[in-house]
This record gives structure tokens, C-alpha cells and sequence, in this order.
């Protein structure tokens, strides 16, 4: 393959936008500095010259009023994709996805329903300036009624943003922006989507199981590959559809390697991370070798980028816990 | 010094308080059809909100906003938005809703506890109550922006009360509707209270309306409590946002006789004094002045009114309280599309929970 098919996983982006625009002229985009910059990563650049400014809309700067007027629109058939800046800027909105988007089809018992994508940066990585770094998944992942979806790779932010277009819910997608261009796939502008309900493995083995997402996908597939090297041979599932979760996939797999490590660039404590080694607890106990360990973020204020390595989990980190996981069991 | 007078707000009335004209009549109300149609109405939705009130009082509904004094709003409302339009109500509209197509029976369904109370596919795409404050106003300009961009000859209306307008989300909402010229009325339903906190301690501006004009968007005050007046300012702008001339932002004075819910006692913070001299000027009273002079109503016609509102409110109690039980499956089936294999698992412990109480539910189960 020439270097032109392959893409980053923000063109991955770029590149679904376009599609799902084209093919449903019901699929609008908003948010700020999203038409005529393009976004300030670039995710949406192009959209407005081909689709017009009827349906790629700079806001006024104001994330509740994004949110709000994103789910007013997907109330009456559109299907806006809104880019709320930095996860660290959504917490005005909040309100809105939590009280409206998310409860909109239970309120009216399916008699409206809200089709809206959120998209949003997140993770740390950047030398950006407070704010800009934090990985809060699952406050949303919290909320019934919502669906959060973390791509990983560009082939799967592809398919996964084209899914969550198509969703008839509303979809948290974030997207981690350290790794928006840390690698180039091949992704063939089929207007594939991926399903929604499902992780993906990336990598087949039978001593451990990690499961990642995100950004943190990139130090998992190293720590395999040099876990590999060592004779170990790891499991690495990237969970992606973080809700609805799909524990299947990872009990499947931790009941065949009996250990798991879970990974998560989110501070520790009451997070998606907790949920999955809970769920392993109650479902796979008799099958587990030893206890499930996680390799997080801390419980303390993202830093900023000066220190923000010693916080983002490390191929070192995730190492050391799998050989404590192989050497309890 | 220049003025600008950009920044005068116009204050509508056409009945005052004891139900004169202060100003010559606008031309659909020469006829009294339309303004019998709005007595009626009025004289429907205070008979269906003081049984509401009645009902939680027996503890057959839940907590519940009255919307005494303001039926006015909600009749016009009710009548002047076309099918097509949009009504993005808040929490205080139970008969501008019911005019759209909800049930009276519906309304006492959601205040009742039961979602199926916003389920009634006769409203359209009209939002339901909502109770977050402000929140719905941004929702209404999503609506207007969906309108805008595919082209239609439609309006929305958004309702809020006072102490919404100090909310960011009122602001935004207004602000977006200002620069993309959103066919939208905003109608403050300026009642004087927002639970305890009266209008003078909510905003320092000498109105509420001319918030609009930081937004770009003309503003207005209209009396709240007449039918004539609020007809003809909300026509206006409904008519002029169908032909994507932009939005208006109308604050309605009222003022709220009840208490702000039935849970609340407005007499800890303010005095019968203020409550006699605002019932001087309530909607129904001032309308049926107004007829008796023009001869188009009397005394045995308001009997026969009574008499039949009070039968029709007794039917959608009756309507309301025969309401079977939902299903448990009601409660998890509508979180998504489709029910996500987990919530379906937790949908059975719910069943084994609730065959181990031995409490059978009744109602209908989707399969």
C-alpha cells in the first residue's frame, strides 16, 4: 500500500464524517470552531466546503447550548454529530446529556428519541494546558441511556463513529487524541461500520488477558509484544464499546488464561476499570488463577504535562503487573 | 445623548384589570367566537387543575404545579401554534399541552408518577414537560435549527418562567437564536415567583424581555392574564418566525395564585395582601367581565359551562385512575433501541424480585 491509502486515525475521523454526511443528508455537525477552522484538531476539515454552512455550524462558544441544541435537532429527525472542544470543557453540558439526551426515549417511552453523537478529545499526551488531559469516561459510562464508545485504532474510529451515527441513541465518542495520529492504517472508505456492541481482540493469547482502551491500547500491545518475547503470551482485548459493556468477550477470555490485567489512562478509583474486574469477580471467580489487577491513572488531579508520564499508565507498569499476576499463580 | 430605541421595550395590553378595552380590538375578536372559545378553555383548565390539586391532597397524584392564574398563556398557546408548529413547554403548561393533543388524563399520568403520561403520539414532535429549568429552552432553539436548515414554514415555542431567565442555558439559547435568526418565540411566563425568590430579587433589570435584546432579537412585555393581548403578540411572532424572520422574546407578566407545587406553602414568604390584590387581576374573571358587557354570556351559560367541565375533568380522573400498572419491562425497555444484553439480565433479577415479593405486576409484557 502506498502511503496516500494509509490514514490516522483522526483522518479516520475525517474520513467517516464525510461519508456519513453524504450518504444521510439528515447527519449535520456543530460545534465550536468546527466549519470554517475545521476543528481545532482538524477532525472536521472539509466538511463545511462540501456540505455548506447549513449543516456544519460554528456555535457561539457555549458547551451547554451544543448539547442542548444537538438533542432539540436529533428530537426531530436529524442526526447531529456535536465536537464538544476538550473532555475537560463537557462538563457544562452535562446537564443536558445526563437530564435530556440520555432519558429523552425513556421519557416519551420511544415516542422521541434522541440520535446524537457527542464527539470529544480526551487523555493526555499533548502538552496542552489544564483541562485538556483527563480521562472521565465513566461519569458518562454512569448514565443509563447513554452509550460510550472509544475508538483505538484508525480502521476501528472509522467504523465505530460510522456506528455510532447510525445508533438511534445518543453516543459519547471520545476520542484519544495522544494517539489521533500515532499510527496510519489502511482504512478502505467502504461506509463499514463496526458493531457497537462488541470488544475487539487485538492480539491472541493463553497466560493473561489485558484489557485496555484508548490511548492505553498503544503501551498494552507493546507490553504483549515484549511479554511475547518473554515467553508470555498475552490476551489484549480493546474493550472500545465501553457501554453497554460487552463482559462476554472478556469473560470468554479470561476463563481460558485465568488471569487479567486491566489498563485505563482514568484515575482508579469507581471507574470502568472497577466495573470490569467486578463483573470478572462475580462471574469468573472459580476460573481466575489469582486476583485481577488494574494499572490506572491515580486518584489525584491530572497533572499537568510536565509530570503527566509519571501518571499515564507505562509499558513498565503494565509489565511488572502482569509478571506479579504470572508469579501469584 | 443619543437613544437608541432598540433598547424601548413595548408593554400589550388590550383588557386591563376589570376587563375594559384600552384599546380598540383587533380584528378576529370583533367576532366573540375565538374569545368564548378562550373562556371556555380557561374555565376547562382551572376546573382540571383544582381537581389535580385534589387529587394529591387524597394522595391519588403526586406533587403537582398548579397553574392557577396562568391560564391565559396556556389557552393562547394552545390555540394560536399551528399542528405543525413546535411546543417545547416547561413544567407549568399542563393545558397548552392538553390543547396540542396530550389528555387531561395524560397530565394526571406523568404528575401521577407514570411516564406513559408523555407518550401520546397526538403532540408530534412537541416536547415533553420538562422539568430541569431553562434546560428545554436550548432545546427549543435545536428544534428551530432543524426547522431552519430543512426549510420549513414552521415555528417553535418555548415556554419558561422568570427564574429561568436567569439561567445560562436561557442565555445561550436566546444568544444562538439571535445569530442564526432561529424561527422560535421565547415566552417568559413572568408569574413574580420562582418558589420563594420574587421577581425583584431575580434580575436587576427593570425587565425581563429586553434580555432579549442582548441577543439581537426584538422583545416585548405583554399582560399576561389577557387573552387579547397575548393573542395577538404571540400570533405575530409565530407568524413572523414561519417566514424565518428571526425570533421574539415576549415576557408575559402573570403572576402565579398558587403555591409554586403542591408540596410548597407560599405563605411563608408572602402576604395575603399581595395574593388578594394579584387575584384582582386573574384571566377568567377579566374575560367573563368582558363578555357579559359585550351580551355574549350570562349567567345560565356559565352554569351549563360549570356543569360540563366539571363532567369532562370527572371523566379523565376516571380515565386516569383506571390506568392499569406498567410492566416491568416498561422500565427497562426504552434505554436504548434495543435492550443491551446486561439491562436484560438485570430485567430478570427484577422479575425474580418481584415474584419473590409476591407482588404480581400487572400489565401487559412486550412478547
Amino acid at each position: 500500500m502506498t502511503e496516500q491509502n494509509r490514514i490516522t486515525l483522526v483522518e479516520a475521523v475525517n474520513q467517516a464524517l464525510h461519508f456519513a454526511m453524504s450518504k444521510d443528508e439528515d447527519v449535520v455537525v456543530l460545534g465550536e470552531d468546527v466549519a470554517v477552522n475545521g476543528g481545532v484538531f482538524r477532525a472536521t476539515v472539509g466538511l463545511r466546503e462540501r456540505f455548506g454552512i447549513k449543516r456544519v455550524m460554528d456555535t457561539p462558544l457555549a458547551e451547554a447550548l451544543i448539547a442542548g441544541v444537538s438533542i432539540g435537532m436529533a428530537t426531530q429527525g436529524l442526526k447531529p454529530v456535536a465536537e464538544i472542544q476538550f473532555l475537560g470543557f463537557i462538563y457544562a453540558a452535562m446537564e443536558q446529556l445526563v437530564s435530556h439526551a440520555a432519558r429523552m426515549r425513556n421519557r416519551t417511552r420511544g415516542r422521541l428519541t434522541c440520535p446524537l453523537v457527542v464527539r470529544v478529545p480526551f487523555g493526555g499526551g499533548i502538552h496542552a494546558p489544564e483541562h485538556h488531559s483527563e480521562s472521565t469516561e465513566a461519569l458518562f459510562a454512569h448514565i443509563p441511556g447513554l452509550r460510550v464508545v472509544i475508538p483505538s485504532s484508525p480502521r476501528r474510529a472509522y467504523g465505530l463513529l460510522l456506528a455510532a451515527i447510525e445508533n438511534p441513541d445518543p453516543v459519547i465518542f471520545m476520542e484519544p487524541k495522544r494517539i489521533y495520529r500515532a499510527t496510519k492504517q489502511v482504512v478502505p472508505d467502504d461506509g463499514q461500520s463496526l458493531p457497537l456492541d462488541t470488544c475487539f481482540t487485538l492480539r491472541q493469547g493463553t497466560d493473561i488477558t489485558l484489557v485496555s482502551w484508548g490511548a492505553s491500547i498503544l503501551e498494552t500491545m507493546q507490553a504483549a509484544k515484549q511479554l511475547a518475547e518473554r515467553d508470555i503470551s498475552a490476551e489484549v482485548i480493546d474493550v472500545a464499546c465501553i457501554k453497554p459493556l460487552d463482559i462476554e468477550t472478556i469473560l470468554y477470555s479470561v476463563k481460558k488464561t485465568g488471569r487479567c490485567v486491566v489498563i485505563h489512562e482514568a484515575a482508579r478509583s469507581f471507574g470502568v476499570g472497577a466495573e470490569i474486574v467486578s463483573q470478572l469477580h462475580e462471574q469468573a471467580f472459580f476460573d481466575l488463577l489469582g486476583p485481577v489487577k488494574r494499572v490506572t491513572g491515580y486518584d489525584i488531579t491530572m497533572p499537568y504535562y510536565q509530570m503527566e508520564k509519571h501518571y499515564i499508565p507505562t509499558t513498565e507498569r503494565i509489565i511488572s503487573a502482569v509478571e506479579q499476576s504470572m508469579e501469584q499463580a | 445623548m443619543k437613544r437608541n430605541p432598540a433598547c424601548a421595550i413595548e408593554y400589550v395590553q388590550y383588557l386591563n384589570d376589570k376587563g375594559e378595552l384600552t384599546q380598540p380590538l383587533p380584528q378576529w375578536a370583533e367576532q366573540p367566537k375565538q374569545l368564548l372559545h378562550y373562556y371556555r378553555e380557561m374555565v376547562m383548565a382551572r376546573h382540571a387543575d383544582q381537581k389535580a390539586i385534589s387529587l394529591q391532597r387524597t394522595g391519588k397524584l403526586g406533587t403537582y404545579p398548579s397553574i392557577l392564574g396562568q391560564e391565559a398563556i396556556n389557552v393562547v398557546i394552545g390555540s394560536v401554534l399551528n399542528k405543525e408548529d413546535v411546543f417545547v413547554p416547561y413544567y407549568r403548561d399542563h393545558t397548552a399541552m392538553v390543547m396540542r393533543g396530550m389528555k387531561q388524563a395524560d397530565v394526571y399520568r406523568y404528575w401521577g408518577g407514570d411516564e406513559r403520561g408523555s407518550t401520546n403520539p397526538e403532540v408530534g414532535k412537541d416536547l415533553p414537560y420538562c422539568v430541569p429549568i431553562a434546560t428545554q429552552v436550548s432545546h427549543a432553539a435545536g428544534v428551530a435549527a432543524a426547522i431552519k436548515i430543512r426549510g420549513e414554514q414552521r415555528a417553535v415555542l418555548c415556554t419558561c418562567g422568570d427564574g429561568a431567565t436567569s439561567k445560562g442555558d436561557f442565555l445561550e439559547a436566546i444568544n444562538l437564536a439571535g445569530v442564526w435568526q432561529l424561527p422560535v418565540v421565547f415566552l417568559i411566563n413572568n408569574n413574580q415567583w420562582a418558589i420563594s425568590v420574587p421577581r425583584k430579587i431575580q434580575c436587576g433589570a427593570p425587565t425581563l424581555a429586553q434580555k432579549g435584546i442582548g441577543a439581537g432579537i426584538p422583545a416585548l412585555q405583554v399582560d399576561g392574564n389577557d387573552v387579547i393581548a397575548l393573542h395577538e403578540v404571540i400570533s405575530e411572532a409565530l407568524l413572523k418566525a414561519r417566514l424565518h424572520k428571526g425570533a421574539t422574546v415576549i415576557e408575559a407578566i402573570s403572576y402565579r395564585l398558587s403555591d409554586h407545587t403542591t408540596a410548597d406553602d407560599a405563605t411563608r414568604y408572602r402576604t395575603n395582601e399581595e395574593l388578594r390584590e394579584a387575584w384582582q387581576r386573574e384571566p377568567i374573571k377579566r374575560l367573563q367581565h368582558y363578555l357579559h358587557q359585550r351580551g355574549e354570556w350570562d349567567e345560565s351559560k356559565e352554569q351549563r359551562l360549570q356543569a360540563q367541565a366539571a363532567d369532562q375533568v370527572q371523566q379523565a380522573v376516571d380515565e386516569y385512575l383506571q390506568t392499569p400498572q406498567q410492566s416491568l419491562d416498561d422500565l427497562f425497555f426504552y434505554h436504548y433501541e434495543q435492550l443491551p444484553a446486561d439491562l436484560a439480565e438485570q430485567l430478570s433479577d427484577a422479575d425474580m424480585a418481584n415474584q419473590l415479593q409476591g407482588k404480581a405486576v400487572q400489565g401487559g409484557k412486550h412478547d
